[in-house]
Protein backbone atom coordinates (compact mmCIF):
# COMPACT_ATOMS: atom_id res chain seq x y z
CA UNK A 1 0.00 0.00 0.00
CA UNK A 2 1.37 3.20 -0.91
CA UNK A 3 1.30 6.10 1.88
CA UNK A 4 1.72 9.83 1.62
CA UNK A 5 4.02 11.06 3.82
CA UNK A 6 4.94 15.15 4.62
CA UNK A 7 8.37 15.25 5.01
CA UNK A 8 9.78 18.55 7.32
CA UNK A 9 11.94 21.22 6.18
CA UNK A 10 14.89 19.79 7.73
CA UNK A 11 14.94 16.18 5.88
CA UNK A 12 13.87 17.86 2.43
CA UNK A 13 17.85 17.73 1.19
CA UNK A 14 17.58 13.94 1.71
CA UNK A 15 14.39 14.33 -0.30
CA UNK A 16 15.39 16.19 -3.74
CA UNK A 17 13.59 18.82 -1.82
CA UNK A 18 9.78 17.04 -1.87
CA UNK A 19 7.49 18.37 0.80
CA UNK A 20 5.21 15.09 0.23
CA UNK A 21 6.66 12.01 -0.92
CA UNK A 22 4.72 8.54 -1.56
CA UNK A 23 6.35 4.97 -0.12
CA UNK A 24 5.18 1.48 0.49
CA UNK A 25 4.40 -0.06 4.19
CA UNK A 26 1.14 -1.01 5.93
CA UNK A 27 2.88 0.36 9.79
CA UNK A 28 5.06 3.19 10.38
CA UNK A 29 7.73 1.23 11.10
CA UNK A 30 7.79 -0.56 7.07
CA UNK A 31 7.32 3.70 5.90
CA UNK A 32 10.60 4.18 7.47
CA UNK A 33 12.43 1.40 6.34
CA UNK A 34 10.87 2.53 2.77
CA UNK A 35 11.41 5.85 3.16
CA UNK A 36 15.27 4.85 3.90
CA UNK A 37 15.56 2.40 1.10
CA UNK A 38 14.81 5.45 -1.20
CA UNK A 39 16.01 7.95 0.32
CA UNK A 40 19.34 7.04 2.14
CA UNK A 41 20.27 8.54 5.42
CA UNK A 42 16.58 9.66 6.11
CA UNK A 43 16.34 6.52 8.69
CA UNK A 44 19.22 7.77 11.59
CA UNK A 45 17.46 11.21 11.44
CA UNK A 46 14.23 9.72 12.39
CA UNK A 47 15.35 6.70 14.53
CA UNK A 48 18.24 6.74 17.74
CA UNK A 49 20.95 3.91 17.51
CA UNK A 50 18.09 1.73 19.54
CA UNK A 51 16.02 2.28 16.76
CA UNK A 52 13.48 4.43 18.53
CA UNK A 53 11.72 7.79 17.43
CA UNK A 54 14.29 10.26 18.49
CA UNK A 55 13.29 12.67 21.16
CA UNK A 56 12.58 15.77 19.42
CA UNK A 57 10.59 14.21 16.38
CA UNK A 58 6.67 14.10 16.19
CA UNK A 59 5.35 12.01 13.93
CA UNK A 60 1.71 12.06 13.27
CA UNK A 61 -1.03 9.12 11.64
CA UNK A 62 -3.47 11.96 9.81
CA UNK A 63 -4.21 13.89 13.37
CA UNK A 64 -2.88 11.70 16.36
CA UNK A 65 0.95 11.57 17.12
CA UNK A 66 1.73 8.13 17.11
CA UNK A 67 2.52 7.74 20.59
CA UNK A 68 -0.55 7.89 21.52
CA UNK A 69 -1.42 5.08 19.10
CA UNK A 70 1.38 1.96 19.27
CA UNK A 71 4.29 3.80 18.57
CA UNK A 72 6.13 2.84 15.46
CA UNK A 73 3.92 -0.51 15.15
CA UNK A 74 0.85 1.65 14.43
CA UNK A 75 -0.66 0.06 11.22
CA UNK A 76 -1.69 2.58 8.84
CA UNK A 77 -4.78 2.44 6.58
CA UNK A 78 -5.31 2.66 2.99
CA UNK A 79 -5.61 6.72 2.47
CA UNK A 80 -4.19 7.40 5.59
CA UNK A 81 -1.18 10.35 5.61
CA UNK A 82 1.98 10.41 7.73
CA UNK A 83 3.47 13.68 8.74
CA UNK A 84 7.12 14.09 10.43
CA UNK A 85 7.18 17.06 12.51
CA UNK A 86 9.63 18.76 14.47
CA UNK A 87 9.24 18.52 18.08
CA UNK A 88 10.80 21.75 19.27
CA UNK A 89 7.94 24.31 18.91
CA UNK A 90 5.22 25.59 21.09
CA UNK A 91 4.81 27.53 24.60
CA UNK B 1 25.54 45.91 20.25
CA UNK B 2 24.90 42.29 19.93
CA UNK B 3 27.45 39.66 21.21
CA UNK B 4 25.98 36.81 19.23
CA UNK B 5 28.03 34.34 17.72
CA UNK B 6 25.17 31.70 16.35
CA UNK B 7 22.70 29.27 17.46
CA UNK B 8 23.90 25.87 18.48
CA UNK B 9 21.98 22.54 18.60
CA UNK B 10 21.34 21.45 22.14
CA UNK B 11 21.55 18.08 21.09
CA UNK B 12 24.14 17.23 18.88
CA UNK B 13 26.35 21.04 19.29
CA UNK B 14 25.76 21.72 15.08
CA UNK B 15 26.63 25.76 14.45
CA UNK B 16 24.09 27.47 12.24
CA UNK B 17 23.83 31.14 11.37
CA UNK B 18 21.26 33.80 12.68
CA UNK B 19 18.40 33.36 11.17
CA UNK B 20 14.60 32.27 11.18
CA UNK B 21 15.32 28.81 12.23
CA UNK B 22 14.52 26.62 15.18
CA UNK B 23 15.55 22.93 14.87
CA UNK B 24 18.95 21.02 13.93
CA UNK B 25 18.83 19.78 10.42
CA UNK B 26 20.64 16.30 11.93
CA UNK B 27 19.12 15.56 14.93
CA UNK B 28 15.64 17.83 15.24
CA UNK B 29 17.22 19.33 18.78
CA UNK B 30 16.28 22.39 19.66
CA UNK B 31 18.49 25.64 18.43
CA UNK B 32 20.59 27.96 21.05
CA UNK B 33 21.70 30.89 20.58
CA UNK B 34 25.30 31.47 21.46
CA UNK B 35 27.30 34.56 23.19
CA UNK B 36 31.12 35.42 23.04
CA UNK B 37 30.82 36.20 26.98
CA UNK B 38 34.55 36.97 26.95
CA UNK B 39 33.44 40.77 25.00
CA UNK B 40 30.22 41.08 27.18
CA UNK B 41 32.45 40.54 30.44
CA UNK B 42 34.68 43.58 29.19
CA UNK B 43 31.64 45.95 28.97
CA UNK B 44 28.82 44.62 31.32
CA UNK B 45 28.87 45.67 35.38
CA UNK B 46 26.39 46.09 37.79
CA UNK B 47 26.60 49.29 37.86
CA UNK B 48 25.83 48.97 33.44
CA UNK B 49 22.85 47.26 34.07
CA UNK B 50 21.60 49.39 36.56
CA UNK B 51 22.48 52.34 34.72
CA UNK B 52 20.00 50.93 31.74
CA UNK B 53 15.97 51.59 31.17
CA UNK B 54 13.38 49.97 33.63
CA UNK B 55 12.48 47.01 31.38
CA UNK B 56 14.13 43.68 29.93
CA UNK B 57 16.10 46.06 27.88
CA UNK B 58 18.34 46.92 30.55
CA UNK B 59 20.04 42.93 29.97
CA UNK B 60 20.41 43.55 26.18
CA UNK B 61 23.47 42.54 26.34
CA UNK B 62 22.38 39.49 26.96
CA UNK B 63 19.74 39.33 24.36
CA UNK B 64 20.23 38.31 21.07
CA UNK B 65 19.29 41.67 19.35
CA UNK B 66 20.84 44.86 17.91
CA UNK B 67 18.48 46.87 19.73
CA UNK B 68 17.48 48.80 16.14
CA UNK B 69 15.52 49.57 18.07
CA UNK B 70 13.92 47.47 20.13
CA UNK B 71 10.01 46.47 20.25
CA UNK B 72 9.09 47.78 23.76
CA UNK B 73 5.60 48.38 25.24
CA UNK B 74 7.39 48.25 28.64
CA UNK B 75 7.84 45.11 29.54
CA UNK B 76 9.80 43.70 32.95
CA UNK B 77 11.23 44.70 35.76
CA UNK B 78 8.23 44.06 37.72
CA UNK B 79 8.18 44.08 41.34
CA UNK B 80 9.58 41.54 43.29
CA UNK B 81 7.76 41.75 46.71
CA UNK B 82 8.19 40.60 49.96
CA UNK B 83 5.42 37.84 50.81
CA UNK B 84 5.89 37.53 54.76
CA UNK B 85 1.92 36.68 55.56
CA UNK B 86 2.26 34.21 52.97
CA UNK B 87 5.43 32.99 54.31
CA UNK B 88 4.74 33.08 57.85
CA UNK B 89 1.17 30.54 56.64
CA UNK B 90 3.63 28.44 55.01
CA UNK B 91 6.55 28.65 57.54
CA UNK B 92 8.83 29.77 55.16
CA UNK B 93 11.00 32.39 56.28
CA UNK B 94 12.12 34.74 53.62
CA UNK B 95 9.73 34.28 50.41
CA UNK B 96 9.06 36.97 47.53
CA UNK B 97 6.93 37.11 44.67
CA UNK B 98 7.93 37.48 41.34
CA UNK B 99 4.93 39.61 40.40
CA UNK B 100 5.03 39.57 36.35
CA UNK B 101 0.95 40.18 36.31
CA UNK B 102 2.29 43.69 35.73
CA UNK B 103 3.57 43.49 31.92
CA UNK B 104 1.84 45.33 29.33
CA UNK B 105 -0.41 42.20 28.63
CA UNK B 106 -0.32 40.81 31.88
CA UNK B 107 1.98 37.98 31.46
CA UNK B 108 5.40 37.06 31.22
CA UNK B 109 5.08 36.24 27.80
CA UNK B 110 5.67 40.04 26.93
CA UNK B 111 9.02 39.42 27.31
CA UNK B 112 9.74 36.68 25.09
CA UNK B 113 7.56 38.34 22.54
CA UNK B 114 9.30 41.68 22.94
CA UNK B 115 12.58 39.86 22.08
CA UNK B 116 11.07 37.35 19.34
CA UNK B 117 9.36 40.29 17.70
CA UNK B 118 12.24 42.33 17.69
CA UNK B 119 14.31 39.94 15.85
CA UNK B 120 11.62 38.56 13.59
CA UNK B 121 11.97 42.72 12.54
CA UNK B 122 15.67 42.97 12.26
CA UNK B 123 15.61 39.86 10.20
CA UNK B 124 12.79 41.60 7.73
CA UNK B 125 9.95 39.28 8.51
CA UNK B 126 6.54 41.14 8.23
CA UNK B 127 4.26 39.12 9.64
CA UNK B 128 3.45 37.81 13.15
CA UNK B 129 1.94 34.64 14.32
CA UNK B 130 1.87 31.81 16.88
CA UNK B 131 0.14 28.99 18.16
CA UNK B 132 -0.54 30.08 21.89
CA UNK B 133 -2.96 28.91 24.85
CA UNK B 134 -3.49 32.65 25.23
CA UNK B 135 -1.17 34.70 26.90
CA UNK B 136 1.28 34.38 24.16
CA UNK B 137 -2.08 35.03 22.13
CA UNK B 138 -3.11 38.54 23.87
CA UNK B 139 1.09 39.69 23.89
CA UNK B 140 1.81 39.01 19.93
CA UNK B 141 -1.23 40.34 18.85
CA UNK B 142 -0.39 43.70 21.23
CA UNK B 143 3.46 43.43 20.18
CA UNK B 144 1.81 43.38 16.05
CA UNK B 145 0.18 45.97 16.58
CA UNK B 146 2.79 48.26 18.34
CA UNK B 147 5.36 47.24 15.56
CA UNK B 148 2.98 47.40 12.48
CA UNK B 149 3.22 43.98 11.48
CA UNK B 150 0.31 42.06 10.06
CA UNK B 151 -0.64 39.11 12.75
CA UNK B 152 -2.20 35.61 12.54
CA UNK B 153 -2.88 33.92 15.88
CA UNK B 154 -3.99 30.99 16.55
CA UNK B 155 -5.91 29.80 19.90
CA UNK B 156 -7.92 26.50 20.61
CA UNK B 157 -11.31 27.68 20.49
CA UNK B 158 -12.86 26.76 23.56
CA UNK B 159 -10.36 29.41 25.62
CA UNK B 160 -11.20 31.32 28.33
CA UNK B 161 -13.10 34.61 27.16
CA UNK B 162 -11.24 37.65 28.22
CA UNK B 163 -8.27 35.63 26.94
CA UNK B 164 -9.98 35.50 23.04
CA UNK B 165 -11.23 39.32 23.57
CA UNK B 166 -7.73 40.32 24.52
CA UNK B 167 -6.27 38.63 21.16
CA UNK B 168 -8.85 39.92 19.36
CA UNK B 169 -9.24 43.98 20.52
CA UNK B 170 -5.45 44.74 18.35
CA UNK B 171 -7.12 43.97 14.96
CA UNK B 172 -4.88 40.81 14.04
CA UNK B 173 -6.12 37.56 12.36
CA UNK B 174 -7.49 35.50 15.48
CA UNK B 175 -8.02 31.85 14.22
CA UNK B 176 -10.08 29.82 16.71
CA UNK B 177 -9.16 26.33 15.85
CA UNK B 178 -11.37 23.05 17.09
CA UNK B 179 -8.57 21.56 19.00
CA UNK B 180 -6.40 20.99 21.93
CA UNK B 181 -3.10 23.34 22.42
CA UNK B 182 -1.04 20.16 21.14
CA UNK B 183 -3.40 20.30 17.64
CA UNK B 184 -2.72 24.17 17.46
CA UNK B 185 0.94 23.62 18.15
CA UNK B 186 1.02 20.89 15.34
CA UNK B 187 -0.87 22.91 12.96
CA UNK B 188 1.40 25.92 13.56
CA UNK B 189 4.81 23.95 13.29
CA UNK B 190 3.15 22.84 9.60
CA UNK B 191 2.46 26.14 8.62
CA UNK B 192 5.61 27.43 9.63
CA UNK B 193 7.27 25.34 6.81
CA UNK B 194 4.52 26.68 4.55
CA UNK B 195 4.43 30.24 5.34
CA UNK B 196 8.77 30.20 6.06
CA UNK B 197 8.83 34.24 5.55
CA UNK B 198 6.31 34.63 8.75
CA UNK B 199 7.67 34.92 12.15
CA UNK B 200 5.64 32.31 14.05
CA UNK B 201 7.44 33.53 17.80
CA UNK B 202 7.41 30.26 19.38
CA UNK B 203 8.39 27.89 16.08
CA UNK B 204 10.71 29.04 13.98
CA UNK B 205 12.00 32.04 15.95
CA UNK B 206 11.52 30.29 18.93
CA UNK B 207 15.57 30.42 19.83
CA UNK B 208 15.59 34.12 20.23
CA UNK B 209 11.82 34.26 21.69
CA UNK B 210 12.71 31.67 24.43
CA UNK B 211 15.86 34.14 25.52
CA UNK B 212 13.35 36.65 26.96
CA UNK B 213 12.80 34.49 29.42
CA UNK B 214 16.01 34.71 31.31
CA UNK B 215 15.44 37.94 32.20
CA UNK B 216 13.11 37.13 34.95
CA UNK B 217 16.41 35.22 36.38
CA UNK B 218 18.65 38.40 35.83
CA UNK B 219 16.00 40.65 37.78
CA UNK B 220 15.25 38.22 40.69
CA UNK B 221 19.13 38.61 41.25
CA UNK B 222 19.51 42.36 40.24
CA UNK B 223 15.94 42.93 42.92
CA UNK B 224 17.79 40.91 45.64
CA UNK B 225 20.71 42.95 46.10
CA UNK B 226 22.80 40.82 43.16
CA UNK B 227 22.34 37.54 45.74
CA UNK B 228 21.12 34.48 43.99
CA UNK B 229 18.09 32.74 45.72
CA UNK B 230 17.92 29.34 47.19
CA UNK B 231 15.15 28.13 45.57
CA UNK B 232 12.64 29.16 42.68
CA UNK B 233 9.38 27.73 42.00
CA UNK B 234 8.44 28.08 38.12
CA UNK B 235 5.28 27.14 36.66
CA UNK B 236 5.90 24.63 33.82
CA UNK B 237 3.94 24.41 30.04
CA UNK B 238 6.62 23.73 27.35
CA UNK B 239 9.30 23.86 30.11
CA UNK B 240 11.24 26.97 28.12
CA UNK B 241 10.73 29.16 30.39
CA UNK B 242 12.36 26.84 33.59
CA UNK B 243 15.20 25.93 31.39
CA UNK B 244 15.63 29.96 30.47
CA UNK B 245 15.47 30.74 34.11
CA UNK B 246 18.22 28.25 34.95
CA UNK B 247 20.68 29.83 32.23
CA UNK B 248 19.98 33.35 33.37
CA UNK B 249 21.28 32.21 36.85
CA UNK B 250 24.15 30.51 35.04
CA UNK B 251 24.92 33.16 32.90
CA UNK B 252 25.04 35.85 35.61
CA UNK B 253 27.48 33.41 37.67
CA UNK B 254 29.76 33.46 34.10
CA UNK B 255 30.21 37.07 33.99
CA UNK B 256 30.50 37.37 37.43
CA UNK B 257 27.99 39.48 38.41
CA UNK B 258 26.61 37.15 40.67
CA UNK B 259 28.04 34.44 42.99
CA UNK B 260 28.43 30.49 41.01
CA UNK B 261 24.81 29.68 40.58
CA UNK B 262 23.83 26.60 43.29
CA UNK B 263 20.23 28.21 42.54
CA UNK B 264 17.13 24.51 42.80
CA UNK B 265 14.51 25.42 40.65
CA UNK B 266 10.89 23.76 41.40
CA UNK B 267 8.16 23.02 38.52
CA UNK B 268 4.73 23.38 38.91
CA UNK B 269 1.88 21.42 36.66
CA UNK B 270 -1.57 20.93 36.97
CA UNK B 271 -2.28 17.50 37.36
CA UNK B 272 -4.76 17.20 34.44
CA UNK B 273 -1.58 18.65 32.49
CA UNK B 274 1.37 17.66 34.25
CA UNK B 275 4.23 15.18 31.82
CA UNK B 276 7.26 17.16 32.96
CA UNK B 277 6.04 16.44 37.35
CA UNK B 278 5.22 12.91 36.38
CA UNK B 279 7.97 12.11 34.94
CA UNK B 280 9.96 13.67 37.94
CA UNK B 281 8.16 12.06 40.83
CA UNK B 282 8.51 8.56 38.79
CA UNK B 283 11.83 8.71 38.13
CA UNK B 284 11.43 8.34 34.63
CA UNK B 285 14.11 9.54 31.69
CA UNK B 286 11.32 9.81 29.27
CA UNK B 287 8.19 12.20 28.81
CA UNK B 288 5.15 10.91 28.13
CA UNK B 289 2.44 12.97 26.03
CA UNK B 290 -1.13 13.17 27.65
CA UNK B 291 -4.36 14.72 27.04
CA UNK B 292 -4.50 17.66 29.00
CA UNK B 293 -7.76 18.18 31.12
CA UNK B 294 -7.29 21.22 33.69
CA UNK B 295 -8.37 24.64 33.86
CA UNK B 296 -5.45 26.12 33.94
CA UNK B 297 -5.45 26.22 30.23
CA UNK B 298 -2.41 28.95 29.59
CA UNK B 299 -0.41 25.50 31.08
CA UNK B 300 -2.37 23.17 29.12
CA UNK B 301 1.22 21.67 26.89
CA UNK B 302 0.67 17.58 26.71
CA UNK B 303 3.77 17.23 24.23
CA UNK B 304 5.76 19.86 26.02
CA UNK B 305 8.89 20.26 23.52
CA UNK B 306 11.39 21.53 26.92
CA UNK B 307 9.84 19.50 28.57
CA UNK B 308 12.87 16.77 28.61
CA UNK B 309 15.21 19.83 29.72
CA UNK B 310 12.67 21.08 32.17
CA UNK B 311 12.62 17.54 34.11
CA UNK B 312 16.99 17.30 33.34
CA UNK B 313 17.20 21.16 34.86
CA UNK B 314 15.03 20.18 38.13
CA UNK B 315 16.88 17.05 38.91
CA UNK B 316 20.64 19.00 38.11
CA UNK B 317 19.48 22.11 40.55
CA UNK B 318 18.38 19.18 43.05
CA UNK B 319 14.18 20.99 42.54
CA UNK B 320 11.54 19.11 43.04
CA UNK B 321 7.84 19.35 41.08
CA UNK B 322 4.32 19.14 42.36
CA UNK B 323 1.02 18.21 40.17
CA UNK B 324 -2.11 20.03 42.11
CA UNK B 325 -5.75 19.60 40.96
CA UNK B 326 -8.07 22.25 40.05
CA UNK B 327 -9.87 22.68 43.47
CA UNK B 328 -5.62 22.83 44.60
CA UNK B 329 -5.02 26.06 42.43
CA UNK B 330 -8.12 27.62 43.00
CA UNK B 331 -7.29 27.84 46.21
CA UNK B 332 -3.74 28.57 45.63
CA UNK B 333 -4.82 32.07 43.57
CA UNK B 334 -7.33 33.01 46.91
CA UNK B 335 -4.58 32.49 49.12
CA UNK B 336 -1.63 34.45 47.40
CA UNK B 337 -4.39 37.42 46.72
CA UNK B 338 -6.03 37.44 50.35
CA UNK B 339 -2.05 37.58 51.85
CA UNK B 340 -0.31 39.56 49.47
CA UNK B 341 -2.66 41.10 47.53
CA UNK B 342 -1.73 39.77 44.07
CA UNK B 343 -4.40 38.54 42.23
CA UNK B 344 -3.21 35.76 39.49
CA UNK B 345 -4.85 33.66 36.66
CA UNK B 346 -4.50 29.92 37.42
CA UNK B 347 -1.03 29.43 36.47
CA UNK B 348 0.13 31.83 38.97
CA UNK B 349 -2.53 29.48 41.09
CA UNK B 350 -0.65 26.22 40.09
CA UNK B 351 2.21 27.92 41.34
CA UNK B 352 1.39 28.93 44.90
CA UNK B 353 -0.62 25.72 45.05
CA UNK B 354 2.69 23.96 44.20
CA UNK B 355 4.38 25.57 46.60
CA UNK B 356 2.22 24.78 49.30
CA UNK B 357 3.21 21.34 48.29
CA UNK B 358 6.81 21.59 48.10
CA UNK B 359 7.00 22.87 51.31
CA UNK B 360 4.79 20.70 52.99
CA UNK B 361 6.67 17.49 51.17
CA UNK B 362 10.11 18.88 52.70
CA UNK B 363 11.79 19.77 49.34
CA UNK B 364 11.32 23.51 49.84
CA UNK B 365 13.53 24.19 53.76
CA UNK B 366 12.40 26.84 55.54
CA UNK B 367 15.17 28.19 56.41
CA UNK B 368 15.91 28.94 52.26
CA UNK B 369 14.95 32.20 50.19
CA UNK B 370 12.43 31.22 47.93
CA UNK B 371 11.17 33.30 44.84
CA UNK B 372 7.57 32.27 43.64
CA UNK B 373 6.92 33.12 39.80
CA UNK B 374 3.51 34.48 39.55
CA UNK B 375 3.61 34.80 35.77
CA UNK B 376 0.07 35.75 34.88
CA UNK B 377 -2.72 37.99 35.88
CA UNK B 378 -5.97 37.12 37.17
CA UNK B 379 -8.16 39.28 35.01
CA UNK B 380 -7.58 36.80 32.35
CA UNK B 381 -9.37 33.56 34.23
CA UNK B 382 -11.64 35.02 36.01
CA UNK B 383 -14.29 32.38 34.77
CA UNK B 384 -12.07 29.99 36.62
CA UNK B 385 -13.27 31.08 39.56
CA UNK B 386 -16.84 30.31 39.09
CA UNK B 387 -19.12 31.52 41.67
CA UNK B 388 -16.56 31.10 44.43
CA UNK B 389 -16.67 35.11 44.09
CA UNK B 390 -18.83 37.34 44.61
CA UNK B 391 -20.70 39.65 47.14
CA UNK B 392 -20.62 38.96 50.92
CA UNK B 393 -24.16 40.59 50.98
CA UNK B 394 -26.31 42.32 48.94
CA UNK B 395 -28.18 45.35 50.83
CA UNK B 396 -30.70 47.96 50.30
CA UNK B 397 -29.43 51.29 49.94
CA UNK B 398 -30.11 52.68 53.33
CA UNK B 399 -27.97 52.53 56.70
CA UNK B 400 -30.42 49.87 58.53
CA UNK B 401 -29.89 47.30 55.90
CA UNK B 402 -26.06 48.01 56.00
CA UNK B 403 -26.14 47.95 60.03
CA UNK B 404 -28.25 44.88 59.98
CA UNK B 405 -25.69 42.81 57.78
CA UNK B 406 -22.79 44.53 59.85
CA UNK B 407 -24.22 42.61 63.23
CA UNK B 408 -25.68 39.61 61.76
C1 LIG C 1 0.97 32.53 32.59
C2 LIG C 1 1.89 31.49 32.07
N1 LIG C 1 2.84 31.02 32.89
C3 LIG C 1 3.70 30.07 32.49
C4 LIG C 1 3.66 29.51 31.22
C5 LIG C 1 4.62 28.42 30.86
O1 LIG C 1 5.59 28.78 29.96
P1 LIG C 1 6.48 27.71 29.18
O2 LIG C 1 5.66 27.26 27.99
O3 LIG C 1 7.68 28.47 28.77
O4 LIG C 1 6.77 26.57 30.11
C6 LIG C 1 2.69 29.98 30.33
C7 LIG C 1 2.64 29.41 28.96
O5 LIG C 1 1.78 29.69 28.16
C8 LIG C 1 1.79 30.98 30.76
O6 LIG C 1 0.84 31.47 29.94
ZN1 LIG D 1 21.58 18.51 16.37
Amino acid sequence: MSVTVRIPTQLRSLTDGLAEVQVEGGTVKEVVTNLEQTYPGIGERLLDESGALRRFVNVYLVDEDIRFLQGLDTEINSGQSLSIVPAVAGG
Amino acid sequence: MSFVEGLSCRECGRMYPISAYNACEFCFGPLEVTYDYEAIKKVISRESIEAGPQTIWRYSDLLPTKATPNLDLGTGYTPLLRADHLASELGLRNLYIKDDTRNPTGSFKDRVVSVALSKARELGLKVAACPSTGNLANSVAAHAARAGMEAYIFVPANLEHNKIAMSAIFGGNLIAVDGNYDQVNRLCAELAMIHDNWAFVNVNVRPYYAEGSKTLAFEVVEQLGWQLPDHVVVPIASGSQLTKIHKGFNELATLGLSEENHVRISGAQALGCSPVAQAFLSNADYITPVKPDTIAKSLAIGNPADGWYALETIRKTGGGAAAVSDEELLEGIRLLAKTEGVFAETAGGVTIASLVKLVSSGVIKPDETVVAYITGNGLKTIEALGDKVGPTTTISPNIDSFEEFLHR
